[in-house]
């Protein structure tokens, strides 16, 4: 697959508040990433990855700078086109998982397209796609389950079937291991490696240097700003390791 | 996403909330039934009271007696007011006339045999009685105008009356005591019913004349003399009517010797009554209208309150859907369609029992009722727009939600 770049961000900031109450979240961030790169953002609380995260996935908009996504400026776009952006564009992964309550896990993964305006997929090819990518997830017996009779592991592998499901370009995921105990924290882990290995563009926000040390890089911030990019190399080794003793 | 989805998905909503739905629409289904059976009682009401009018026969004129109280105390049997002989002034004088009928009631005691029934109606006629009130004789006869000029003590039964006095026996000849003096019974009325308050089956009927000599007390007789309240004309062309009516009010004004417009009696017709009944009884269908829309308002607050309820609850789950690409619109939608359907679900309930409320009353009450199609249609759209009204501010308040803030609500 030919590389190309998904995030270009030039000095992106946000600002909150106004006149002497004003407060920079983020102050002047440039990064770049490309297809198929699987980045972590850290940093202490207040150091502004939750405001990146946000803008990077196009939540928000920032206060100045650009952020070019696959080839699109989508800097000042409104909150229409944003949200057409989110769906065809982005996956997300939350921390708290983020599911419909009472609701399968087939409808919650096929939730992204009630709002794809795509009028070719019928119900049944609806149905199918979502089908597949629980089966993907490993979920395949479980797609007529609803979040309340699945364990966190298996809501957060609803959650990234349903983040999958729209096939994006960049999938974002915020403490995607935050809310589950180490051994479904590491199923997870694997389950976004081989997405991964298979070409996905991952970026994650995660506090912890464990989890951190599964991507390629990790953008540390601090007060808003950069403070290092750190490459993860040396540590594909360790995750292979983990991997081959299972 | 098109119509048919929006409309799943918000049935799927309210149906995860079974309870809180139904006690939403509640107030929709009140308020739509209320209106429904609301119009239905006064929509019967209505037809009764036509009918009513109606039966008491067609092409009927009525001449009533302009009583002011001063004339009659102080000026006795000489000023204002109908009298006796002007019923037969109308039906020798003008043409068109078919019949004439002056009426006097009383109560009085009434014995045959062994039978003894008190506080019996009393109706003294003239001949033309059957003809002009539409009443029909099963048996005998009525009496004719030679016998009310001689006070002949002749009765005609009503027909329950016949069977409760004289059982199976034929009552024709036999002999009645009505007060303390004797009548022979000359004819029996065939069944009529109750028109209105009055059962026709129930009364007796006898010469006018007899009624004004023996059974008006005296001390009212006094005053009273040869008056009249009422004169029944009827007339034997509808076309005719307009012109019988000028006839009599001129013939009145010279026998009473005053100007028209200054008249001691005024005449109707049987479409005047109707017509001031249909005003009152429209006046008071639009109040309660009026009183069952309210309550129809009631309920949209209702639908909103809950509403509101239900985006503060949800607005997580607006969160989601904004985060994989609903924009405001959808949300918007997704909102006011779950406040539509729950006033149309309710409208729909709601004109159900109206409708079946309506029909209930009517078979097991005495009071008659009269579905309006206009009224299920204007109660069943009112809930539309309800509906649409007060969904709009809270579908509007889950539209504007920041995806940020509504992910990150507990």
């Amino acid at each position: 697959m030919a590389r190309r770049t998904i995030i270009e961000t030039i000095d992106l900031t946000k600002i909150y508040g106004m006149g002497d109450a004003r407060v920079a979240a983020l102050d002047g961030v440039s990064i770049h990433i490309e297809t198929g790169e699987f980045v972590a953002i850290m940093g202490p609380s207040g150091s502004g990855k939750s405001t990146l995260m946000n803008i990077l996935g196009c939540l928000s908009r920032p206060t100045g700078g650009r952020y070019i996504l696959d080839g699109e400026d989508v800097s000042d776009l409104d909150k229409v086109q944003l949200a057409a952006i989110r769906n065809r564009k982005i996956g997300y992964i939350f921390q708290s998982y983020n599911l419909l309550p009472r609701t399968t896990a087939l409808q919650n993964v096929m939730l992204p397209l009630q709002y794809d305006r795509i009028k070719e997929r019928t119900a049944e090819k609806r149905v199918a796609l979502a089908a597949k990518m629980l089966k993907k997830v490993g979920l395949a017996e479980r797609i007529q389950h609803q979040p309340q009779e699945l364990s966190g592991g298996q809501q957060q592998r609803v959650a990234i079937a349903r983040a999958l499901i729209n096939d994006p370009v960049l999938i974002m995921a915020d403490e995607p291991t935050g809310n589950l105990d180490s051994k479904s924290g590491d199923e997870i882990m694997n389950l976004l490696h081989e997405l991964h290995q298979q070409g996905a563009t991952i970026v994650m926000v995660t506090h912890d240097p464990e989890i951190a040390s599964y991507t390629q890089r990790t953008i540390h911030l601090r007060d808003g700003k950069i403070e290092k990019i750190v490459h993860n190399g040396a540590n594909e080794h360790k995750r292979a390791e983990k991997r081959s003793e299972k | 996403m098109n119509s048919s989805e929006v409309i799943r998905i918000a049935w799927g909503a309210l149906l995860k909330n079974k309870v809180r739905s139904l006690l939403t629409m509640l107030g929709i289904i009140i308020g739509v039934a209320a209106v429904i059976i609301m119009i239905a009682i006064s929509a019967g009401t209505e037809a009764t009271i036509s009918e009513q009018i109606t039966s008491l026969g067609s092409n009927l004129v009525f001449v009533t007696s302009n009583f002011s109280r001063g004339g009659m105390g102080g000026g006795g049997g000489q000023t204002g007011g109908l009298v006796y002989d002007d019923a037969f002034a109308i039906a020798d004088e003008i043409d068109g006339v078919k019949g004439v009928v002056v009426e006097q009631s009383s109560t009085q005691t009434v014995k045959a045999g062994n039978v003894t029934l008190d506080g019996v109606s009393i109706l003294g006629s003239t001949p033309d009685f059957p003809s002009v009130r539409d009443m029909e004789l099963e048996d005998g006869r009525y009496f004719n105008q030679s016998e009310v000029d001689r006070k002949q003590k002749m009765v005609v039964l009503g027909h329950s009356l016949a069977q409760e006095l004289f059982g199976d026996s034929d009552p024709i000849g036999q002999q009645v005591t009505v007060g303390t003096t004797r009548f022979v019974v000359i004819g029996v009325m065939a069944e009529k019913g109750l028109v209105g308050d009055v059962d026709y089956d129930a009364r007796l009927y006898m010469p006018i004349t007899v009624v004004l000599q023996k059974f008006t007390p005296t001390q009212f007789a006094k005053i009273v003399g040869d008056r009249v309240r009422m004169i029944y004309v009827e007339v034997d062309d509808q076309d005719n009517l307009e012109d019988v009516i000028f006839q009599i009010e001129v013939l009145l004004a010279k026998r009473h010797d005053v100007a028209l417009d200054e008249a001691d009696f005024t005449v109707t017709t049987q479409q005047d009554i109707i017509g001031t009944q249909e005003a009152t009884t429209a006046a008071f269908r639009s109040l309660l209208a009026w009183v069952a829309g309210v309550s129809l308002i009631v309920g949209g607050i209702g639908i909103m309150n809950i509403m509101l309820v239900s985006v503060t609850e949800r607005t997580r789950e607006i969160g989601i859907r904004q985060s994989v690409g609903a924009t405001p619109n959808d949300i918007r939608w997704q909102f006011l369609t779950e406040a539509l359907l729950l006033s149309l679900v309710g409208g729909l309930i709601g004109t159900f029992i109206g409708v079946g409320g309506s029909w209930l009353f009517g078979t097991v009450s005495d009071m008659r009722t009269v579905i309006v199609p206009t009224s299920v249609v204007v109660a069943f759209g009112s809930a539309a727009i309800v509906g649409a009204f007060f969904g709009f501010y809270p579908a509007n308040k889950a539209a504007e939600l920041d995806p940020i803030e509504a992910l990150r609500h507990e």
